[in-house]
């Protein structure tokens, strides 16, 4: 009991401790993100490339990502790289591995949206004299991406929880700056409470806002 | 209430359904008797359908009551309350009674075979065997023994309705319910399920129609009940209604729909 | 003392395969964990009962509300404290599971509401029970629904039990970092570790591209 007497003495400065190290679980979450959503985009529309060599390398890509752990990824980046001579620092290096990593995920979701627009709106496009890259762009890909805006959202909120791992490479977030209170203060039980708290606090409010998202475009707009 | 040789198999008494504000149907009387067959008509949203679902209780009527053999159905009554009954007894209660949806809802895992004898099996605790040589006699009179083994996917419209009815006909119902049972269908297709329940009709069957098949209705039925919204309209013998109809409504919902075919 | 990079592969190897085994082994406790968890999760959300329906919605919300790492920190770090003191893998295994089964959880529940409401009515109208309905009709069609999702779950557990290093259970990344500080060549040690990884979920990724082909084609 007086641990936690001790705890709540402390818990003020802890949690501003805490919510400092928040602002770069959410740079790592936003930079991961807007590198994922540009990658992953190109990636998707490379794999519908004419071109087979192109399409096969981008279909590559996804396998590999969505096969291998992403803190494999951050080690190879973080320590792999600086031993072959480019020493990123932490925060750079988790942004660059989530990115590259979300960037599969984001082309599968960008896929199938793509698919699941109805091959009559390219059809339509054509008809009035569209080109295919000018229906991809005008007609396809407007529909795809709001199809695509929940699950790039459920991907969003997954993020913000899995950037947690980049304490693995010393990223100063959230987790990290918790196991950094835990060895000084031996308040293992009470701080990681707090951390998955915090956590908590931040993503269950994105994921009711993506919910709301997902009911609004399955009642959708029909053409 | 109570049972006796001349009481209807079904009455229905002040049957009313609201889904929230929108009144769906409004104090609806009906009686069928035993081997009676009954159509209802009526333009779209007019109710039919609802009123086909809370025979067996698929709705629950919001007021009003089912009466089946004289036996309250789907409810209990307390002390003057009406409660309504445990899952058990309105499963069993329900097994009384076939259905046959427009949309089929065939069990897409399991074969034709399979369709019809789960009820047998699973419900009446038959024997596999005796079930499955059931569910074979019932293919075999639907024509469909030789589709015993294929799943739904690859049997044609007409086909999979036809399975359907084999599979309400399992469980020895007292009163089938059809809903539409052939709107779904292409047009080449329609005859072969119309087939089968004129050939039910015949051998006596208790029927209540929900039907878009006006030549059907007037053939088969006994009488012919037209709704609108939400109520009934007109109750009379197929000839009666479809030739002379009585009220301004029925009139112009039946030359809309006979417009092609004009009668006499 | 190994000179050429070949070499040095064939001194890792061996011992990172047998780590493989570790991981593969705690992968496959974890998912035989969540994927029970997660069935009674679902069937209490589905029950009907509002206390227990209730219970298993927070459950699922706090659980896909914070990051497994931080469960297997819980777990591993913060139990000892209240006298439960956990081996590393026993801990990863739990943590694991624990967090499987609220997502799991969530794609049963979406399995069994995407079966159609007329296959509820059609056996309902032959007489079932809601239990028989369940389970003669709704769950066997809602296992087809669910085998793809489950499919990626259990590529993403596989890469996960990879956080378990984190709290020192032995397993694959753990070894991986073991043998980099070690012989310090990270770049070649990560991306071994990577191909296994790759080897390992390689075949899962092509099962379940596989299931969702045929299941888009029908039955």
């Amino acid at each position: 009991m007086t641990a936690w007497r001790h705890f709540f003495a402390i818990l003020p400065e802890c949690l501003l401790i805490l919510l400092r190290a928040a602002v770069t679980t959410i740079e790592i979450t936003l930079g991961g993100l807007l590198v994922a959503l540009v990658l992953g985009l190109a990636i998707a529309l490379l794999r519908r490339s004419s071109s087979r060599g192109v399409a096969v390398i981008a279909a590559a890509y996804v396998e590999v990502f969505r096969c291998v752990p992403v803190l494999t990824q951050l080690f190879v980046i973080y320590f792999g790289l600086g031993q072959i001579g480019f020493r990123i620092s932490p925060l750079p290096a988790a942004i660059v591995g989530f990115g590259l990593n979300g960037a599969a995920y984001l082309a599968e979701i960008y896929r199938s949206g793509i698919e699941s627009v109805p091959r009559g709106q390219a059809e339509a496009g054509s008809a009035i004299g569209m080109t295919k890259r000018q229906a991809m762009i005008w007609v396809i890909l407007p529909q795809a991406i709001r199809i695509s805006l929940p699950p790039i959202g459920n991907y969003g909120v997954g993020l913000l929880k899995d950037s947690s791992i980049a304490v693995a490479i010393a990223a100063p977030e959230i987790t990290f700056a918790a196991t950094n209170l835990i060895n000084q203060t031996y308040l293992s039980t009470q701080i990681y409470l707090l951390m998955a708290l915090l956590y908590i606090a931040m993503s269950l409010p994105l994921s009711h806002l993506v919910r709301r998202l997902e009911r609004r475009s399955s009642r959708g707009v029909r053409a | 209430m109570q049972t006796t040789a001349t009481a209807p198999l079904v009455q229905l008494t002040g049957v009313c359904k609201a889904f929230g504000p929108l009144r769906v149907l409004e104090d609806i009387d009906l009686d069928v008797a035993r081997g009676e067959k009954v159509c209802l008509i009526g333009p779209s949203g007019s109710g039919k359908t609802t009123l086909l679902r809370c025979v067996n209780h698929l709705e629950q009527p919001t007021a009003g009551h089912v009466y089946v053999e004289g036996k309250l159905f789907g409810e209990r009554q307390v002390n003057g309350r009406y409660l309504p009954l445990r899952d058990a007894e309105l499963a069993r209660m329900r097994s009384t009674i076939g259905m046959v949806f427009q949309t089929f809802n065939l069990f897409p895992h399991l074969t034709a075979l399979q369709n019809v004898s789960i009820g047998p099996v699973k419900v009446l605790r038959q024997s596999r065997g005796e079930a499955e040589a059931l569910g074979l006699e019932l293919l075999a009179k639907v024509g469909l023994a030789e589709k015993r083994n294929v799943y739904p996917e690859q049997l044609s419209g007409g086909q999979r309705q036809r399975v359907a009815i084999a599979r309400a006909l399992a469980m020895r119902p007292r009163l089938m319910l059809f809903d539409e049972a052939t709107s779904a269908l292409d047009p080449e297709l329609v005859g072969e399920v119309l087939n089968v329940m004129r050939q039910l009709a015949i051998e006596g069957m208790t029927m209540l129609i929900v039907t878009h098949e006006m030549g059907f209705a007037e053939e088969i039925s006994d009488r012919v009940v037209f709704m609108d919204k939400g109520r009934i309209v007109e109750v009379n013998g197929p000839h009666e209604l479809f030739r002379r109809p009585q009220h301004a409504r029925t009139q112009s919902f039946l030359s809309a729909v006979l417009q092609k075919k004009p009668f006499q | 003392m190994p000179t050429t990079l070949p070499q040095y592969v064939a001194t890792w190897l061996p011992e990172m395969i047998a780590a493989a085994g570790n991981t593969l082994r705690m992968a496959v406790f974890a998912f035989v964990f969540a994927i029970c968890l997660g069935l009674v999760l679902a069937l209490a959300r589905l029950s009907g009962r509002r206390i227990l329906a209730g219970a298993a919605l927070t459950y699922v919300e706090v659980i896909r509300g914070a990051p497994a790492l931080a469960l297997l920190f819980l777990i591993y770090f913060g139990l000892p404290s209240l006298g439960i003191v956990l081996p590393a893998f026993l801990a990863a295994v739990i943590g694991l599971g624990m967090n499987g089964g609220a997502y799991v959880s969530e794609i049963y529940r979406a399995g069994i509401s995407a079966v159609d409401r007329g296959q509820r009515e059609a056996a309902q109208t032959i007489g079932m029970t809601s239990g028989q309905t369940m389970r003669y009709i709704i769950l066997p069609q809602a296992a087809r629904i669910v085998l793809p999702p489950i499919g990626n779950y259990a590529i993403g557990l596989l890469k996960d039990t990879s956080v378990a290093s984190l709290i020192g259970a032995s397993e694959l990344t753990l070894r991986a970092r073991d043998l980099s500080s070690e012989y310090f060549m990270p770049m070649q040690i990560y991306l071994l570790s990577g191909a296994i990884y790759f080897v390992m979920a390689a075949p899962l990724s092509a099962g379940v591209r596989y299931l969702e082909r045929r299941l888009r084609r029908g039955r």
